[in-house]
This record gives structure tokens, sequence and C-alpha cells, in this order.
């Protein structure tokens, strides 16, 4: 099949990347781009694990073309955070033991990322059902809950200060 | 020398056991940096991809790879006859069977590998599969175990029917085994002698531990220098190495396998599939590396079910209710082939705890193994071998005696516990419970819950229904279990005749950090923060200056890996032990550098000080110093250490479990109010990981218990194989968990720790599954089967004429 040219915003970066229509955007991602944080857990939609954000919406990078992505702004695990400057998302997570296997971890990270965009004070229901998009096999999510609930406090505190 | 610190913070500094240590592995993973197999990407690298039957029984004719050969891209097409010179057509099985690598003559259940194509990347690999023309003969199916064992149909055409298996004479061409433990005889004499007797039957169903990363592997063999690496899910990537030597022929301190960070295992990755080898085969042929990774519906499909075990019970107790004896019958639906992943001498693995936690005189317990066309597996999916199945079976019984009885279930259970003075205890079947408190447990758990306010609760609510003035009804699901974990010992437990010791290597740098390497492999839980923990409070120096390394053989110790729940008994006993030679060492350093007599220091902390002059001190940090740098008569410089540890016993963690749930009668849908969790894993190493780990095995088993099943129909379709239909819960339908503990150690454990990661799913499937059938016990219901999903239950409310 003919290659195309498709340019993307990857985390604040331009990307020209080189791909087959029918490739998906997380193999594009991963294998192309080097961003092996979004992970494959069951190509139809269902598990989450490929989260990323796509102009400002979670999107499952699982079941969509890269050719899809023309123009887009895309945010990774990759983007959220750096090792000196952790996300409080990444820093809420780790404070309350809130991966194991750490598989589902950056599609829910970025997936909570979002939630707090479109709720800023969400209640543990809401987180519930904000990400219940996401499946995680290790930590039954009651501590991922609790580190959503818990950086949403501090984002929110912190924000408070600043005014 | 003068200390700045008061002992209580050099105890904290450490972070050893007890504490709740953040864990080391998170930075990584939160920043989605773990790396994963499917990360590998080696240069040059192929893609592997299998062609699959898509029915459960048939003869394979032909197969053409002509198309699939031409294809732009695809470089080798295998089948098992490219296989079969080097003999690796078929391969052993973890249970003393073989299994087919790829279909040789046959294919015996619905996604068995065919032929693999190997090509420049995923996407031409798939196209090249299409491309594969099998020519199939359709065979009779069967998929029912039962009529499996009554069929002329011989399913496994490659055995010799009259010549026992490995596990002994086979009474039929589609028998497996039959493995006894007890007293058959003096069983069924007391049974029938008894007061009272129930019986019931109950099929705990087929389902699949379905991680969230799919098994895969990288092969890359380098021809020039002779050596194979081999990445890979594996969960025992030693045993891996050397059955991979044994089938290749590539001696095996030329292979190295390398289990990078795994997305979970749950058992799923402790076996050896069809995947690695042909990659191997693969890199081999090809002479550059090739990558295989599974799909979701090839994991559902083709690696690693569990349970799916038929159970018959008879259980007999005196009018007060005190059990006299216990028997139970199982046939076993093994599918295709044998690939269970218990120890050789226990085809059942561990069914034989089903005594469970009561003090049962006598007992009998006899599996039948039976094949079908079903998907290979039969591995122990959050539990140690067969315990979750063993559990299940005694909590039911216990159930259905009470309802015979007229008793309250949790009375029923006190009245039968083994007591606190008969450990270690010897159980009818033949284990020794090394320790125990279970009335303590089981009564903290009862006023937690204030249980006899659930059951005035729950009688209210029954007769409000009957009233019509609700149309749910409640339930009190209770559970208590007996776990049997940390295979080992050698004499008893090996895998293909490796005994099942685990070990740890020390090494201590010369400015008091250290590296810890393990014959273990985490896959979540957590072992590079609380093994550390366990070093850090045996040899002095803080966990956050120990680095702990699985998973790769050519550093690691040998080892039988992570699963039963094994780490911590046996490789946390392990590292405990080479953690106290390494004090043994420091001992004699710190004497000679204090200038007195080995026996006149004493460890303390962080340190060895002077008996009686705690001011006179030498830190581990100074001991580590002069260990490397200081010429000290009779030592050799260093400070290293390797532990060995073959376990004495199992260990015997225990805990008691209460759900309380609403059932609308007219959804089927059940309503978790309240779940209570008290477990005893002995000495608590990582409260945090500890609790992390249960709420983790508390939600697989609501999954198994509330609707995850791997179904089949009668033509051996595989009617569950994606997340469609095959349930895993988020976070909208998992309730929030209580936990709570006491602390029994382990006598024999050198901390006396007891493991901890699968109680809560051993524990938590009855306690689920006894919350639904509770709630219709008021209305007549005795036992249904499991998976109670939303039709399931609507069913039982139905067949109960609660709809009338």
């Amino acid at each position: 099949m003919t290659n195309q040219i498709i340019k993307m915003t990857v985390n604040g970066e331009k990307k020209e990347i080189l791909a087959e229509p029918r490739e998906l955007l997380i193999y594009v991602l991963r294998e192309k781009l080097g961003l092996t944080g979004a992970h494959v857990g069951c190509e139809t939609s269902h598990c989450g694990a490929c989260t990323v954000e796509i102009n400002g919406k979670s999107v499952k990078s699982c079941t969509m073309f890269a050719v899809q992505a023309e123009g887009a702004e895309i945010t990774t695990i990759e983007g959220l955070g750096s090792p000196d400057n952790l996300h409080v998302l990444q820093a809420n997570f780790k404070e309350h033991h809130g991966l194991q296997c750490g598989y589902c971890t950056p599609g829910m990270i970025t997936r909570a990322h979002r939630l707090l965009q479109e709720n800023p004070n969400p209640t543990e229901e809401d987180v519930r059902f904000g990400i219940s998009g996401n499946i995680c096999r290790c930590t039954g999510y009651q501590n991922i809950v609790k580190s959503i609930l818990s950086a949403a406090a501090e984002l929110n505190a912190a924000k408070e200060a600043a005014q | 020398m003068k200390d700045e610190v008061t002992r209580e913070e050099r105890v904290t500094n450490l972070k050893g056991l007890g504490s709740s240590r953040k864990r080391v592995e998170d930075a990584r993973f939160t920043q989605g940096k773990g790396h994963y197999v499917d990360d590998i990407n080696l240069p040059g690298m192929l893609t592997g991809d299998f062609v699959r039957s898509p029915y459960a029984h048939a003869r394979v004719k032909s197969i053409n790879i002509d198309a699939a050969m031409a294809l732009d891209g695809v470089v080798a097409v295998l089948t098992a006859k490219d296989l079969e010179p080097l003999s690796l057509h078929w391969m052993p099985t973890l249970a003393g069977d073989k299994q087919m690598v790829l279909a040789d003559g046959k294919v015996l259940f619905q996604g068995q590998e065919v032929a693999f194509v190997v090509a420049k990347d995923r996407y031409i690999a798939a196209d090249a599969v299409d491309l594969v023309e099998v020519e199939y003969e359709e065979l009779p199916v069967l998929v029912d175990p039962f009529k499996s064992l009554q069929s002329d149909v011989v399913l496994r055409e490659d055995l010799d029917p009259t010549a026992p298996g490995a596990h002994g004479p086979r009474k039929h061409h589609n028998h497996i085994f039959t493995w006894e433990a007890g007293d058959e005889e003096g069983t069924n004499a007391v049974i029938d002698d008894a007061d009272v007797v129930a019986t019931e039957e109950m099929y705990y169903h087929r389902t699949h531990p379905c991680p969230l990363e799919p098994c895969g592997s990288v092969a890359s063999m380098d021809k020039v220098n002779g050596k194979l690496t081999l990445y890979g899910t594996f969960q025992a990537p030693h045993v891996v190495r050397t059955v991979a030597s044994l089938l290749s022929g590539i001696e095996e301190h030329n292979i190295r396998v390398v289990s990078p960070d795994i997305g979970g295992g749950f058992g799923n990755k402790v076996g050896v599939y069809p995947g690695y080898v042909c990659s191997i085969v693969a890199s081999i042929v090809t002479g550059v590396p090739v990558k295989w990774v599974e799909d979701r519906m090839e994991n559902l499909m083709s690696t690693a079910f569990a349970r799916d075990y038929w159970m018959k019970g008879k259980i007999s107790a005196t009018k007060e209710g005190k059990i006299t004896g216990l028997h139970c019958h199982v046939t076993a639906d093994h599918g295709a082939f044998d690939a269970c992943a218990d120890p050789t001498k226990f085809p059942a693995g561990f069914m034989s705890i089903c005594t469970g936690s009561y003090d049962i005189p006598i007992a009998y317990l006899g599996v039948d193994g039976v094949y079908t066309n079903k998907a290979p597996g039969g591995v122990s999916y959050r539990c140690s071998f067969r315990v979750t199945e063993a559990v299940y079976f005694i909590e039911r019984m216990i159930e259905v005696l009470a309802i015979e009885l007229n008793m309250d279930a949790a009375e029923l259970r006190r009245i039968n516990f083994i007591k606190k003075e008969q450990f270690p205890y010897d159980s009818a079947l033949g284990w020794e419970y090394d320790s125990g408190d279970y009335h303590t447990a089981w009564d903290k758990a009862l006023k937690a819950v204030d249980y006899e306010g659930l059951r005035k609760e729950q009688a209210e609510r029954v007769a409000a229904f009957k009233r019509g003035e609700t149309r749910t009804i409640m339930g009190i699901g209770l559970s208590f279990f007996t776990e049997i974990v940390g295979a080992g010992p050698v004499k008893n437990c090996d895998i293909l005749g490796m005994g099942m010791f685990d070990s740890c290597e020390i090494r201590i740098h010369p400015t008091g950090s250290a590296i810890a390497r393990l014959g273990t492999i985490s896959q979540g839980q957590g072992h590079a923060t609380t093994f550390a923990q366990i070093l850090a409070s045996e040899i002095g120096i803080p966990a956050d200056s120990i680095t702990i390394e699985e998973g790769d053989t050519d550093t690691a110790p040998y080892g039988l890996g992570t699963y039963g729940s094994r780490s911590t008994p046996v490789a946390g006993a392990a590292t405990a032990m080479a953690g106290r030679k390494i004090r043994a060492k420091a001992q004699m350093i710190a004497a000679y550098l204090l200038e007195v007599h080995d026996d006149d220091v004493e460890f303390d902390v962080d340190r060895f000080v002077i008996k009686g002059a705690p001011e006179r001190f030498k830190t581990m940090g100074e001991i580590a110093y002069a260990a490397y740098n200081q010429a000290i008569p009779g030592l050799e410089p260093g400070l290293e250490a390797v532990s060995y540890y073959d376990p004495p016993n199992m260990t015997y963690p225990f805990g008691a479990y209460v759900c309380v749930m609403d059932i609308d009668v007219d959804t089927g849908v059940p309503k978790i109010n309240r779940f209570y969790a008290l477990d005893d894993c002995g000495t608590r190493i990582n409260p945090m990981v500890i609790e992390g780990q249960i709420h983790g095995g508390l939600t697989e088993a609501l999954a198994v218990a509330l609707g995850q099943e791997i179904a089949y129909d009668d033509m051996g379709n595989c009617k569950t194989a994606t997340l469609m239909d095959f349930f895993l819960p988020t976070a909208w339908e998992v309730p929030n968990f209580e936990t709570d503990f006491t602390v029994t150690p382990s006598p024999h454990h050198p901390i006396g720790a007891k493991g901890v990661g699968e109680s809560p799913h051993v524990g938590g499937v009855p306690c689920f599954s006894n919350a639904v059938q509770d709630a219709f016990r008021p209305f007549g219901n005795r036992h249904t089967n499991m998976p109670h999903d939303h039709w399931r239950i609507w069913k039982t409310a139905n067949d109960l004429g609660l709809h009338d």
C-alpha cells in the first residue's frame, strides 16, 4: 500500500511521519515515534491501555488510523511531566499506590488528565465513571480513584493559591 | 563516636520490614518508561503471526503456503513439517504431557496454531496469514468432559490408549489421569453412618487470567557467537531457559532469557507457548530477531485457561454441626493437551487443601482429568495450584451443610475451625498447616461488620420483600479460607524435574549500597520495593540504597519464578538467609575493626556495636568499605552472599471475608454495599503493597464470581474471545474494599512471612458467590453455579418464583 505523509504535533513537537493508510495510530506512536508509553491491550477499544489525548479529547489510539490524526495535536504520557518535574497525577499515583504492573498506567493517567480538564472538581462517582473506559487488572481501582481525587485537590489548592 | 540520630530514626531510615515504603518501580511506570516485551525493537527484527484453526476438531488435509510466500515482505512460513526435523513440532507441557507447537495432522481446539508466518512487519504478516490455504476435514467435537469419557471419538491419536500417562493408568482414550488423596473407604463409612449428610454438585466454570499485557517473545539468535537471547513474558525465566535448551539442543550457557517488565501475569505467563518456540525457530532460520506478540483474541482462545472443575461433594456432620467427614470428586476438563502448571506429583495441584480451615477427621479426594476439544491450560489464575477451586468447594459445602442443619453458616464455621493450639495441624488429606488463629480472625471480622445486625436487617428485608414493599433482597456472603502457598519443598514439589527452591544473591558495594538478584520476577507485585525492605532489616543498609534485579538469567541466580504466591515464602526467605550470611561476615569485620572478639559485637539496626558499649560501633557502610579495602587477616576481601532456599514446608495464609450485597430480583443486578477483608499473611513487609494486592485480588474475584467465563458452544467455538464478551470489571463495577489484618507469623519462614498476592482471590470468589446465594437462601436456594452474571441471577430469582 502507498505510504502517506502525516503531519501532527506530538507532545508539542511537530512531526512528519510516513505511514500506510491502514496503520493504526498506536503503532505509529509506539514504533515510528518511539513513544512506547501507551500500550496495546485489546485492539478493540475496550481496555484503554492505548489512551492518548487528541485535540483535547481522550482517544483510544488502537482503533484510529494514523492518517486520521493529520494535523492533530496529540499528547501522550511522555508529554505529561518530566523526571525532574512530575505531573501532579504522576506523583499522586506513586504516593497512593495507584499502579502495580504499570501496563494500564500511561493510559489511565492520560485519561485522568483529560478528566480533570473536563471536570476539575469530580466526586468519587465522577472519577469512577470517567475512567470506566480504562481497565486495570491489578489495583481494583480503589487507589487509582484515590490518586486522581488527591491530584484534583492538589491542583485546585494550587489554583486557589495562585489567585 | 557520637551519634546524631536516635535509634528510632535509624530504624525509620532503613525503610525495612513493616514500612509502607513507596514503590521504586513507579517512577518509570508513571512516566511511560516501563519496558515491556512489545517495546523491544531490535535492528532488522521480523514479526511472526499465526494461522489458527477455525475448527475445534479437524484433520488438516493440506497446507498451501505458496500465495503467502509470494507476498512481498514475507520471509518464511513455518508448518509442523518444517519443525519436525528439529523435533520441535511437539513440545513437552509442564504437566508431563506433550502439545503440538504447530498442527501435526489434526487440530484439537479452535484457535490452535497451524502455521507461523514471518514477515517484515505486523501488517504484512497479517496479510500473509490470510493467504495461507489450509484444507480441513471436520471431526466430531467433544466439549463436555462427561461425554468425552463415554465417546468413541479419539481426541489424542498420538497417545497409546492402553499405556499409562504421566500420572498413572488411563481408563479411556480421552482420560488423562486419576489422582487420589485420603481414605475413600473410611470416609464413605463415616458418611454412611452420619446424623446429617449434605451433598452438592457444583461447576467451577472455565475462565482466564487475562493480564492486560498479552503474551509475547522476541528471539534473537546470534549465529556468529552461537548465543540465543530470548525476551518474553515469562513468570519463570530460568525454567524457560532450561526447557529452551532441552528442546533446541543449544547449550544452556548459550541461552539468555530475559523477562522485562511484565504487564500482569496472574498465571497466564507460567507456561511455554507455541509462539515462544516459533519465534526461536524463526530467528534461527532467518538469522535475525523475530518478535511474536499475541493479540487479545489469541490470548483468550489459546493461552492458559483456568478452572473448569466439575465438583461433587458429600459432607457429614453430627446434629450439633460438628463435621465428621468430607468426600470430593472432581471431573477436570483439561482441554486438548494437559498443560496444567502444577508441581509434577500434583496433577490436580493442591486441590487436597479442600478440607479448608476446618478440623475434619477423615476425607477423600478423587480427581479425573479429561481431554476435550478446548484450549489447553489449567493454570492457577491468581492462586496457588487449584487452591481457588478447593476453597470454593469447601466454602460452598459449608453453606449447603448449614442449610441442611438449619444453622447459621458463621456459627457452623466457628465450631469446626482448627483451633489455635492444634497447629502445626495435620490435615486428613496430608498437609501440615504451619500456623493459624482462625477464631480470633473470625470474631474480629464478624464484629467489624456487626454480623448479628446484618442478619436482622436481612430478615427485615425478606419480610418487606414478601409484603411487596421492595424488589431488592439482601445477601451476606461469608468465607473463611486457608491458602497453601510457597512451593517447594523440593522433596515434594518440582516442575519437569526442576526442584522448586528459590534464590537470592547479594553484592554489597564498597560505599555501602547493594544489589540483590533473585530467581523470581515481578509482574506488578513490587518486588524491587519489598525485597529491598527485607534486606534492609536484615543487613542494616537502607532499602533506598539497595537495587533489586530479577528476570535476566545471565545475571540472576537460578530460581523457579513467581506464581503460586511463592516469591515471598521462598525467594523472600532466600533473601533473608543471604542477608544473614552477609551479616555474619560483617560481624567478623566489625569485630576486627573494633579490636574485640567476634562474640563481643552484636547487630543493631544499621551497625555492629560492642555489647554493653553501644557508643562504640561500626556502621554497615564502614564495614562494607573495610571489606573491600582493608586487608583483614583470615578473611577474603569482598562482601557477597548467595542463598538457595529450599523451604521446609509451605505457608498457610488465611483470612475472613464478608460481603454485603443487594440484588435487584427484576434486573438481576447485584450491588455490593460492603466488602470487609481480613487477611493474615504472617509478618507484613509493606502494608501499602499488601493492601494493593488485596484490592486487586478481590477485584479479580468479583470478576470470576459475577460474570467472567470462557464459554464454548457445542461446535467448540469460543464464545468469549474479546473483551466485549469476557468480563473485566471497570471502576464503575468495583466497590471500595475495607481491609483489616491479624498477624500469625509462619514458624518456619526466616521472617515469618506467608505471601499474600493470591489470598484475596482465593477467599474472594466464594465470598461473592456466597453473598448471591445467601440472598436467595430464605427463598429456598441451595446452590447455583457461577458466574453470577445478571442473567443467571435473574434466572435464579425466576426459578425460585420471585417474579410470580
